[in-house]
């Protein structure tokens, strides 16, 4: 692995390197591999999925990251964008979802109504903020939020997946 | 789809047929019927069936909260004949409780648990009769008048 601050010529593992060997810690491996291939669910709650399809299809096309496998079983997805209003009807069967999905895994929640319940939030209906059933790690702004948001967010995940101790999630109970 | 209102006498016979249950309420294209609640099913039945109305579709059934009584609302179609009426009937507040219609139009099911569901109609002869759109677990009926939201941040119980 690459030190950031240090100059090309005085990387520590230069003499290694040279022969082909890398020398690291398996959790930066395993990391750096989780982070640039994120399997999604494909669930979508409200207008906020029209997003993330927009973001998965040509235009946007968030496969230049390596995320753009969508799974439609949660056994084989490692992150759940909650990309709508939750409703507490709908709160069940999501944190279901969630609980099928093998570890470690990670959630997204995309715009207002996920992050707070948006319009909604005083609705006697809604969940006011999927953190409230779900341990969120990125929150994305927008009502919608562009596809442009959902990539940056995804990044973002990415960037705290490689580095663990910038946000250590807690066991959500 | 054609649709015309049903005709003044069709309604007139309709009105000798079950005298004292039926009345009019409403001019024009808000003409509706107001049935007694206890004939509820015997007009519904002939409504359907006989050959002068064959109103064979239910294509809404709401309910209305007006404090003093709960107004229960049908608007049937005929697609053979392509005419439309709106019945309307009335239970009282305190134990809200009318006869379903199910055995008549099967397509009630949903609607009626529904009208169930957000205020709290009670509609016997209904074979599952159970929430639909709110959890289980939900205690109130949110569309009555007298709900109350809950205070902003508070968590629903």
């Amino acid at each position: 692995m690459e030190m950031k601050n240090l100059p090309i010529g005085e990387q520590p593992e230069d003499e290694f390197i040279k022969k082909n060997i890398i020398l690291t810690s398996i959790d930066t491996v395993l990391n750096w591999a989780r982070s640039n291939s994120l399997w999604p669910l494909s669930s979508g709650l409200a207008c906020c999925s029209m997003e993330m399809m927009a973001a998965a299809a040509a235009r946007f096309d968030i496969s230049r990251f390596g995320y753009e496998v969508f799974r439609p079983s949660p056994r084989q997805a490692d992150l759940l964008i909650v990309a709508g209003t939750l409703t507490w009807k709908m709160a069940g069967p999501l944190k279901r979802l969630y609980e099928q999905m093998p570890e470690p895994k990670y959630v997204i929640a995309m715009g207002s109504c996920a992050n707070s319940g948006g319009p909604f939030a005083d609705s006697y209906s809604v969940v006011p903020g999927v953190d409230l059933i779900l341990p969120v790690d990125v929150y994305i702004p927008g009502c919608p939020p562009r596809p442009e948001a959902l990539i940056q967010g995804m990044l973002e995940l990415k960037r705290k997946i490689q580095n663990p101790a910038v946000g250590r999630r807690e066991r959500h109970e | 789809m054609s649709s015309q209102l049903l005709s003044n006498e069709a309604i007139s016979s309709l009105q000798a047929q079950f005298p004292g249950a039926v009345s009019m309420i409403g001019e024009g294209s808000q003409q509706a019927l107001l049935i007694d609640a206890d004939g509820l099913l015997a007009i519904m039945g002939v409504l359907k069936n006989d050959a002068a109305y064959q109103f064979n579709m239910l294509s809404n059934l709401t309910a209305v909260d007006y404090l003093d009584y709960f107004e229960l609302v049908y608007h049937l179609y005929s697609l053979p004949l392509g005419h439309t009426v709106t019945i309307k009937t009335r239970c009282q507040a305190e134990t809200p409780r009318v006869s379903s219609v199910m055995g008549i139009w099967p397509s009630a099911d949903f609607q009626e648990r529904e009208v169930y569901d957000l205020l709290g109609v009670n509609f016997t002869g209904h074979l599952d009769l159970r929430r639909i759109l709110m959890p289980d677990d939900f205690m109130e009926y949110p569309l009555r008048k007298g709900y109350k939201l809950p205070a902003p941040g508070e968590r629903r119980s």
